[in-house]
């Protein structure tokens, strides 16, 4: 088969460089940490000048928040079963919105590249990025976490605390998860509808201890809130490892 | 090989297909809870161990994509992927025929279901990526892989520990195919072995003609760089 040989001849990996040449930087040193921090002070340096993406996820979450409480209404109150739903929902959708706008800016200048091209370790600009985008999930659920109390008449006295814990590590998954996903899409066509679809299925283990940690909470099932909230953590930390071993891997440019 | 081995398999399946078929119907005996809905049994479990068994190739085909950028290993990631979710539509409809007949509900949240459910769904993300992603979209479809293939343990111990507070899993328990007859049994091993190898087909067509569109398209690039080719 004469097509064969000669296809195999042609089809030689020409973007693909050496193993060799690509950084392998997996030591976590202190300049990693340094670099890791510039790029997170950078991004949020940019984002409280503009305010752009933290209003508008902010906004949106609360819209949510809104439709869902009054979609949840009997005899003029609105369902409590419903609040660990509503208040994960919002939040992951808000933060969809945040992730894709946070990475369009970069594509827009171009910066992604200069990022990927300069010599700091990739990881450290993944970390970065990933800090940077936990922030803007937490500045969004410091919203829809009071607003979901409001509408729905909860009162969760000191367990507040540890509502918060639970939605911190949330966010810290999300923006794991969603950090690699969105700097692997950046280059792609139809990025905005391709997030979700690869991003939620990967998400449902996280939404769900959240929403079942949530939902323990306001029962007032401390023992079972902590179990979920260890689940929780157990999830951050499985996919902040398979992230750091494949992002530079994955990262197209 | 793939001239032997393409019929081979063709002929496996029509055999096994038709033979199991037969044996479900007039050779195995009646079960004796759920009567004739347990027949269903004899291909809607073997199909999830070809998906199961799918997923694995593409999650690990997607690895050694993403360790050497061998494309060879994306083409046959890319027809895991692809069978996945053939073979979860199957399952899935399936088991809910099953699900109408023997717990009243066509759909349970229960932790097979659901698992499976979410594992259906990273795949036809995986799919979804690979159609409309656009050039580079290979490794982002590897990273969603890798990705959903980690998550299957968490999916299920998430829903599994969920459940655990409320109900018991809906589905027979494994002690069941013990408890078979032997013509149960032998039917249920023939469809084992009928699935696999209908998967052993499609994998291999698929994987060849992955290969052959991805040969052709990186011809036509070639051609066109070097001005033998009018765009």
């Amino acid at each position: 088969m004469p097509i064969d040989g000669l296809s195999e001849n042609l089809t030689m990996p020409a973007s693909c460089p050496p193993r060799a040449q690509r950084r392998t930087t997996m030591v976590v040193g202190p300049s990693f940490l340094r670099t890791a921090g510039a790029v997170a002070a950078k991004d949020l340096r940019v984002e409280l000048r503009s305010r752009e993406v933290v209003y508008t996820m902010t906004f949106f979450a609360a819209v949510i928040v809104v439709v869902f409480s009054f979609a949840f209404v009997k005899d003029q109150k609105a369902l409590i079963e419903a609040v660990p739903g509503v208040a994960w929902a919002a939040v992951v959708f808000a933060g969809t919105i945040g992730l894709g706008r946070a990475f369009d800016r970069e594509r827009e200048g171009d910066t992604m590249r200069a990022l990927l091209l300069s010599p700091a370790p990739r990881l450290a600009v993944f970390a970065g990025k990933t800090v940077a985008i936990t922030a803007l999930v937490i500045a969004v659920e410091a919203v829809v976490l009071p607003l979901c109390l409001l509408f729905f008449n909860v009162d969760l006295g000191a367990a507040v605390l540890h509502l918060a814990l639970i939605l911190a590590l949330g966010a810290l998954g999300f923006s794991v998860v969603g950090t690699v996903f969105a700097a692997m899409l950046l280059r792609v066509r139809s990025r905005d509808v391709l997030l979700p679809v690869v991003l939620y299925p990967i998400l449902v283990p996280m939404i769900m201890a959240g929403t079942k940690a949530t939902g323990a909470l306001l029962a007032g099932a401390t023992g079972d809130a902590w179990f979920w909230t260890q689940f929780l953590a157990a999830y951050d930390a499985v996919f902040v490892i398979v992230s750091l071993w494949t992002f530079e891997a994955l990262v197209i440019e | 090989m793939k001239r032997f081995l393409v019929p081979l398999f063709a002929l496996a399946t029509a055999a096994g297909l038709a033979g199991t078929l037969y044996m479900i119907f007039y050779v195995t005996p009646l079960e004796k809870t759920l009567f004739f809905n347990q027949k269903i049994f004899y291909w809607h479990v073997p199909n999830w161990f070809v998906l199961f068994t799918t997923v694995f190739v593409c999650g690990v085909a997607s690895a050694g994509y993403l360790k050497n950028r061998n494309p060879k290993w994306d083409d046959v990631a890319r027809a895991a992927g692809e069978l996945a979710v053939l073979f979860g539509a199957i399952g899935l409809v399936t088991g809910s025929i099953w699900g109408k007949a023997a717990w009243g509900h066509w759909w349970k949240w229960e932790l097979r279901l659901t698992t499976s459910l979410i594992l259906w769904l990273t795949m036809v993300g995986y799919v979804l990526v690979r159609r409309f992603g656009g050039a580079g979209s290979e490794r982002l479809a590897a990273g969603l892989a890798v990705f959903g293939v980690v998550n299957v343990p968490l999916v299920y111990f998430a829903v599994k520990l969920a459940d655990a507070l409320q109900q018991e899993s809906a589905h027979p328990k494994a002690q069941v195919v013990s408890a078979l007859t032997s013509s149960m049994k032998t039917t249920f091993q023939l469809s084992i072995l009928t699935f696999f190898a209908f998967y052993a087909l499609l994998m291999l067509v698929r994987t060849s003609a992955i290969r052959d569109e991805r040969r052709l398209r990186d011809l036509r690039e070639r051609g066109l760089d070097a001005g033998i080719l009018e765009p």
